[in-house]
């Protein structure tokens, strides 16, 4: 199991809010932190890896059930 | 980390269904570490004059259904347009730009403009910008 430093709860969130809270939240983090971030938005499966490809994020696991999705994802700056 | 991506729009309208794409993908571009400009021209002006982003309604005939989609738009939980210019600028890599030309032809003065616009322009700079951009988009 992963160690996280910083949970972020997206649930009841639609586009473009759980990636503009994402880039807000990893800002005050630290480069090697881990997030979990839990969203209920569909396109998260999508959007959260394509915003990790961008911003040099990695994504250490992905699993989803219940209609949510959940991203651990590694900060780098 | 890949290249900072650069993203050039034109916001040529200045009605809700046309000005949320611009906010979501504006914010969202933002967010994603991609350098944004918007330039706000015709009837998008409208949108970055101070108030007239709560004014903006569905165009045309729909007109008449403006109040019904802010309702729902409100109800499933999505932010409005003036919380999304808020998200927009909280990024620091969204600029804003108001057309000239526009402001001369609609009579708009620069104390009329929301605080958030950064420059009043001509197309030269925005074709300077979206010359070498990634994205460009007229919305």
């Amino acid at each position: 199991m992963v160690n996280v430093d910083v949970e972020l709860d997206c649930k009841g969130m639609y586009c473009p809010m759980p990636i503009v809270k994402l880039k807000k939240t990893t800002k005050t983090m630290e480069s090697g932190q881990v997030l979990r971030l839990v969203s209920t938005d569909q396109g998260s499966i999508r959007d959260v890896p394509a915003w990790a490809k961008k911003t040099g994020a990695e994504i250490l696991e992905t699993s989803e059930g219940d209609g949510e999705f959940v991203f651990i994802i590694k900060v780098n700056k | 980390m890949s290249k900072v991506s650069k993203h050039a729009y034109v916001v040529h309208s200045g009605s809700l269904d046309k000005l949320y794409p611009v906010f979501m993908l504006a914010s969202t571009g933002g967010a994603m570490d991609a350098e944004v400009h918007l330039f706000f021209t015709f009837w998008g002006l409208d949108a970055v004059k101070k108030g007239g982003l709560d004014k903006a309604g569905l165009p045309g005939i729909m007109t008449l259904g403006t109040g019904m989609m802010k309702g729902k738009i409100k109800n499933v939980g999505v932010p409005s347009l003036v919380e999304l210019l808020a998200m927009c600028r909280e990024t620091e890599n969204v600029k804003i730009y108001a057309c000239s030309t526009t402001m001369a032809m609609m009579d708009v003065k620069e104390e009329d403009l929301i605080p958030e616009v950064d420059e009043i322009v001509g197309a030269a700079t925005f074709l300077d910008i979206a010359m070498d951009a990634d994205v460009q988009m007229f919305i």
